[in-house]
């Protein structure tokens, strides 16, 4: 299987007027192919920084970070957008569907932008939304759907372009207690039958008990990282 | 990218039908200046074209040489008073300027015309048989005199329309009755299609044509034989005319025995002269046109460029997402630049449309001739394309210059 991510001495320095924020001060880390990794802390401590880079979204001040063997640090702005539309899936808190536009419509965005035929287009698409049990509710628009559906709507979007990560950002921040087993079943699925490699990002103890490594950030550094013994199969 | 765009495109209709009272307002800047330009150049060339019809319809690639004034005890006569020109400058013409296919002469009176009870007033024309093919007059019945009839001097008149009229009654042939002019009388052997008003505004069609030297012996008379009221020539091609006309000056002056510092006892006029007054006011009417059309476009963008900057703001999150997904800058861009351009297009059809029926409107009310020409239409198409591009081009260049970590986090 081999390292997925790996990331060396990742240093973040804003510049606020004339303030220094260090949002990561030395972040080393692997995370492997088909690990299930939570990244948990308080607001302000790092790790949406931490998430940002992993999902590409921003770079390193210092440090590498390699992602399947790509060193991002050295990427350009639309380098960048490509190796996400490739790489990574996301998975946000309050879902970002595009409003008005049908849950296969959103589905397929990532591919939309990978020039794949308009056909195929529809057909991963639906697959995708499948995947996620929202069979029928193709041509539904977010607002027609219930948050935990939206949210299937948005990880269906993340699958569809087989991406290596995906990146779920507080997944179920948004929704009850019902929709949030839900959707934690689905990632959970996705990783244990499918292999995803998901990166969860959240502050909830009870969100992050699913992941099998649980990272805590504090000040822009790793405070610890657990790794819960595998569950024998049919376990839980 | 042939899917990208045609999703874009759908999707920028989309987007256009579902803001359509947005929409609509935005484009209306484009709509009334499109249209507004439409209306304009369809009634201005149909204008245009009446005039030139009217210009064609006193021959075309025609010169006319007047005679110079008569000074008389240093009292200047009007133009054309003079007895400058000859029939033997007409035919001297023709012998030395080559360019010239014809050349022709008249002289003219204004007479009573007798005919049963009725008469006229009318002006008489002496003319040689070559005249009516310059002026390209054709004949409605009967036919031209021919160099016979000249030579003969044979009492034999063409009427014009407006003469036939004030003569005969209705249903009457003018063709072989006898008028009489200054009592002398005349059959009539051919009748002129009407040609309509001339570029200056007189009737053409009222209008006597006589052999030339029946003119001279029996009814307008002369002051010396051989002088005429005016000289014409043609030449095949209108680009012919301006060396013709040197080669005409060059050929009297000589013949009139005028010394270098003399100035010419003649006056060479053509359709061209008449062709710049026009083509001087059509220029002004562009000009007012353009500049009409260029300040309501800009309007017009500038409220597409407006409507364009709230769209980006409101879909700063759309934004992100498509970035967070693997949008490119320049797919953003594109995206941003095609509603643009929806919106600035579907704005210029509805402006033609708008235009279009403004001037069949105009026409069927007001009378006014207008001419839509596909060239207006294609130009109005393309001008507002290029609007939506120059104004979506802010905007869109700054949806795709978010950052898409911030872009995500916009509330």
């Amino acid at each position: 299987m081999g390292e997925l991510i790996l990331c060396r001495d990742l240093w973040k320095i804003y510049r606020l007027g004339d303030i220094e924020v260090q949002a990561l001060r030395g972040v080393s880390l692997s995370i492997e192919r088909g690990g299930f990794v939570a990244i948990m802390g308080a607001s302000g401590s790092g790790k949406s920084t931490l998430m940002n880079i992993l999902g590409c979204l921003d770079q390193p001040t210092r440090g590498t970070y390699l992602l399947d063997g790509l060193d991002i640090g050295k990427a350009s702005r639309d380098e960048l957008a490509e190796i996400r539309n490739l790489k990574i899936g996301f998975v946000f808190q309050s879902f970002n569907l595009i409003p008005r536009t049908s849950a296969v419509e959103n589905a397929q965005l990532p591919l939309f932008y990978r020039g794949v035929s308009l056909r195929q287009q529809r057909e991963r698409a639906a697959a995708a939304l499948a995947r996620v049990g929202l069979r029928g509710r193709e041509h539904h628009a977010p607002a027609q759907l219930s948050g935990g559906q939206q949210q299937r709507v948005a990880i269906a979007r993340a699958l569809v372009s087989e991406p290596a990560i995906l990146l779920a950002d507080e997944p179920t921040g948004n929704l009850d207690t019902e929709s949030s087993r839900e959707i934690m079943g689905i990632l959970e699925s996705l990783n244990r039958d499918d292999g995803i490699t998901i990166i969860l990002v959240t502050h909830e103890p009870d969100v992050a008990h699913y992941a099998a490594r649980q990272i805590v950030v504090k000040d822009g550094q790793i405070l610890s990282d657990r790794s819960r013994e595998p569950a024998p199969v049919g376990g839980e | 990218m042939g899917a990208f765009i045609w999703l874009t495109v759908l999707t920028a209709f989309r987007i256009l039908f579902r803001n359509r009272m947005r929409a609509g307002l935005t484009m209306l800047g484009i709509i009334i200046g499109v249209g507004a330009v439409i209306a304009m150049v369809s009634i201005g060339q149909g204008a245009k074209a009446v005039v030139q019809a009217q210009v064609a319809s006193m021959g075309t690639n025609v010169i006319i040489v007047l005679p110079g004034a008569t000074t008389v005890g240093g009292v200047r006569g009007s133009q054309g008073s003079g007895v400058t020109l000859t029939v033997s400058d007409a035919l001297e013409l023709k012998k030395r300027v080559p360019l010239l296919s014809d050349t022709g002469w008249s002289k003219r009176d204004v007479m009573q015309i007798v005919y049963g009870n009725k008469n006229w007033n009318t002006p008489v024309n002496g003319i040689s048989p070559s005249y009516l093919t310059i002026r390209d007059w054709s004949y409605a019945g009967g036919g031209p005199f021919t160099q016979a009839d000249m030579e003969a001097g044979a009492r034999v008149a063409l009427l014009g329309q407006t003469v036939v009229e004030s003569l005969y009654d209705v249903g009457e042939e003018p063709v072989g009755s006898v008028i009489r002019i200054k009592n002398v009388p005349f059959r009539v052997i051919g009748v002129l299609t009407p040609k309509g008003q001339s570029a200056q505004g007189s009737d053409q069609d009222d209008i006597i044509f006589i052999p030339f030297s029946t003119a001279e012996r029996k009814v307008l008379g002369t002051q010396f034989l051989g002088s005429v009221g005016a000289l014409f020539a043609s030449t095949d091609h209108p680009e012919d005319l301006p060396a013709a006309v040197e080669g005409i000056r060059e050929v009297l002056r000589a013949r009139h025995r005028l010394q270098p510092e003399q100035q010419d006892d003649f006056t060479i006029r053509t359709q061209v002269d008449i062709g710049l007054v026009q083509e001087g006011t059509s220029q002004t009417l562009t000009l007012m046109m353009f500049s009409v059309a260029s300040i309501s476009l800009l309007v017009g963008g500038i409220g597409i460029m407006n409507i364009l900057l709230v769209s980006v703001t409101e879909r700063t999150r759309e934004i992100g997402v498509r970035m967070a997904v693997g949008a490119k800058r320049r797919h953003i861009l594109m995206q941003f630049l095609i509603e643009a351009m929806t919106l600035s297009l579907v704005g210029g059809l509805l402006g033609i449309v708008f235009g279009v029926v403004g001037a069949r409107i105009t026409t069927v009310v007001a009378g006014w001739p207008t001419i839509i020409s596909a060239e207006s239409i294609l130009v109005a198409f393309f001008f507002s394309l290029a609007v939506g591009l120059f104004f979506g081009l802010y905007p869109a260049n700054k949806a795709s210059r978010l950052n898409p970590i911030e872009a995500l986090r916009y509330e």
